[in-house]
């Protein structure tokens, strides 16, 4: 689960993370009551960002300064009208604008390969890491979280020498590379990042003094841990979320919505994929990837085709069900009692084979569906259906 | 031959009293696998499916007491790490993992201590194995398989039956296949699997199924093309039109920054010389064009 930037500092923070403060404005009436509140406590700039679940926010125009209440009101104005590659924005955050000294990156995520937490440094913060990588991948940095121990101290020492750190920023370095490995953990994150981690510089009554702040924050949560982190459900922002997901995991189906015109119903990820795939090969354009799990019952078949036929671009529907766990009659028998009570006439081709395919096939041809036997037969039959109904293009 | 599991299989269940677990061991107890016991913490002393199978209290008693030398797992996400690492105590020697939805860093250090002892875990998340008229373990319909020589390897459920049915249906039997499982931490990946495919005197071809995510399927292609230069083989990759940046059900299955791709997987294993089927009833032509005889 992706969280907002916000959120995520908030997780930060409560690892004991150096994070500026911020506030969320909904508003621009807001934004500018939380710009007042900043600068009358001493900074000279407001900066103001877009609170989106994408990359590349600040190329968009969604990140802006501001250097006075009025002016941070008539900046959020603009950047809440935004929409940011497709996602309308919804709030934003405003906080202090820093003095910026320096900028790294650094972020710590689940490698699979070497299957380790590796949290990974550059000395080239600020700038999307995946660039970073491409041009000039010995900037960045890695070190392997021991598996049992966690992250050494001496493994972060080793990070912060590696992209320039020493001297006074060194141990809090170490603070904050192990500070991210914890947020991991205690959240169950796949992914911390902080781009940019900054040496900022403060005016304080010493004169100024330079320290090390959590700039951003990126954070995914691993969605197979959620049961165990209730308090964490709250952070899904439901703003950016289509209905059709909170229904689909409602009945613990996976479901993503897509452009094309032909509606998947599958058992099993990697066939749903497939499914997909075979629709593209035959012409058509798969309109959504859809895995009911395994052991769907009657009731998981009618929830995932009131989902296909939600989307109005559906013209066509496929049914492909590998039965193993999954018995065909099943489903058969949940397909013919969506049939029956769907409100609109979408033409259905179904293929159940496996486990009780025949009782299946036997229930499926007396009630007259369009089977077949294969799934390549399938796909083609769905894709000159989509085409039927569309009176040319599927 | 057949590597994982065969006719020396000696089956612990875990988990065997619950749903899942009794409904699937029945399965394997009917196409012949050599379930010596099972495992419910509380059961000890009961028996299991009609008094065939004798429940032991601990992964260790039921060794000690059968000799079982394979457990499979069918115990909740939240008390699967703990059932592997009970396995790996009693000393079993290769562990299947059947059970969805473990958190991912959970498996961390459940993976150091396996590896550490020597042990083999397969999975989690996966459908298991089968060696075809031998042994099957875990949740693959025994229906599918026909015995013979071409090993199977894959990511996921579902499309490994479609993929093994291809096969049979063309008459090409199956010396093991195996599903890996779909999660990004897994006990064994695919270059393990052709590492002990190469190893198989009764291996002669393999099939390869991956899908997109992670650069497990590179790293196989890259060890194929050094090492099974004269075996045959075919692959297929799933998720070809995936949208980047979306997670296709596997926790493990997403293209991010631009990597992880079906087109990155397609190019790197036919670099190795490895053709990839558009589609998995192509599999049984390719790999009779690759050189098998089955």
């Amino acid at each position: 689960m992706k969280i907002q930037e916000a959120d995520a500092k908030s997780l930060l923070a409560a690892q004991g993370l150096p994070v500026p403060p911020w506030a969320v404005a909904r508003n621009a009436v807001d934004a500018r009551a939380a710009a007042e509140r900043f600068l009358g406590a001493g900074a000279g700039r407001v900066v103001i960002k877009a609170q989106v679940l994408v990359g590349g926010r600040g190329k968009a125009g969604g990140v802006k300064l501001a250097g006075s209440p009025a002016e941070a009101e008539e900046v959020a104005g603009r950047i809440l009208g935004m929409q940011i590659k497709g996602i309308p924005v919804r709030k934003v955050l405003v906080g202090p604008a820093a003095v910026i000294v320096k900028e790294f990156y650094l972020g710590a995520i689940l490698d699979r390969a070497s299957r380790r937490i590796v949290l990974m440094a550059s000395a080239e913060g600020g700038v999307e890491i995946e660039e970073v990588a491409k041009a000039t991948p010995e900037a960045i940095h890695r070190v392997a979280a021991h598996p049992l121990l966690g992250l050494l101290d001496w493994q972060a020492r080793e990070l912060a020498f590696a992209v320039g750190l020493a001297g006074p920023h060194l141990r809090d370095f170490v603070k904050i590379a192990r500070g991210i490995v914890s947020t991991m953990r205690a959240y169950d994150a796949d992914l911390v990042e902080v781009n940019p981690l900054a040496i900022i510089r403060e005016s304080g009554p010493e004169g100024h003094v330079e320290r090390l702040a959590c700039l951003d924050a990126k954070v995914t949560l691993d969605d197979s841990a959620l049961p165990r982190h209730p308090d964490l459900e709250k952070l899904r922002d439901l703003d950016e979320e289509d209905p059709a997901d909170a229904e689909a995991r409602h009945y613990d189906i996976s479901f993503i919505h897509l452009d094309g015109s032909i509606g998947c119903m599958v058992n099993g990820a990697g066939l749903a994929m497939t499914t997909m795939d075979l629709v593209n090969r035959a012409g058509g354009a798969p309109a959504n990837f859809l895995d009911i799990g395994g052991g769907a019952k009657a009731d998981r078949v009618s929830a995932a085709m009131r989902l296909i036929l939600a989307d109005p671009k559906v013209r066509a529907i496929l049914v492909n069900i590998f039965g193993g766990i999954t018995r065909g009659d099943e489903v058969a028998r949940g397909l013919i009692d969506a049939r029956a009570r769907q409100e609109r006439e979408v033409p259905m081709v179904v293929r159940i084979v496996g486990t009780n395919a025949e009782e299946a096939a036997r229930l499926l041809r007396e009630a007259a569906f369009e089977t077949a036997a294969t799934l390549d037969e399938a796909a083609a039959k769905a894709v000159a259906a989509a085409r039927q109904a569309t009176g040319g293009a599927a | 031959m057949s590597i994982l599991i065969g006719r020396e299989t000696r089956l612990v269940v875990q988990g065997i009293t619950g749903r899942e677990g009794e409904f699937h061991s029945r399965q394997m107890l009917e196409y012949g696998t050599n379930i010596v016991a099972g495992m419910t913490p509380g059961k000890g002393g009961l028996s299991a499916l009609d008094n065939r199978v004798p429940v032991f209290d601990t992964v260790a008693d039921a060794v000690r007491q059968t000799g079982a030398n394979t457990s499979c797992i069918f115990v909740p996400a939240s008390g699967a790490p703990d059932a592997i690492l009970e396995a790996v105590g009693a000393g079993i020697a290769t562990i299947f993992c059947i059970t969805e939805g473990i958190p991912a860093l959970d498996m961390l250090p459940v993976v150091e201590v396996v590896r550490a002892a020597g042990a083999r875990l397969i999975g989690p998340n996966c459908p298991g194995a089968t060696s075809p008229g031998r042994a099957k373990v875990g949740i693959i319909p025994g229906s599918i398989h026909q015995e013979g020589h071409v090993g199977v390897v894959s990511r996921s459920g579902t499309l490994t039956y479609e993929a093994v049915q291809a096969m049979t249906d063309a008459g090409i039997g199956q010396s093991t296949c195996v599903g890996i499982g779909g999660d990004p931490i897994i006990g064994t990946t695919f270059l393990d699997i052709l590492q002990l495919f190469a190893a198989d005197p009764e291996t002669e071809a393999i099939v390869l199924i991956g899908e997109i995510g992670g650069a497990a399927e590179e790293e196989a292609a890259a060890w194929a093309a050094e090492h099974l230069r004269d075996v045959p083989m075919a692959a297929f990759i799933a998720g070809r039109t995936a949208p980047e940046g979306k997670r296709m059900g596997h926790a493990g299955a997403i293209i991010s920054g631009g990597r992880g791709t079906a087109a990155d997987k397609v190019t790197a294993l036919e670099a190795a010389g490895i053709r990839v089927a558009g589609s998995p009833t192509e599999l049984p032509a390719l790999l009779r064009a690759a050189g098998h005889r089955g």
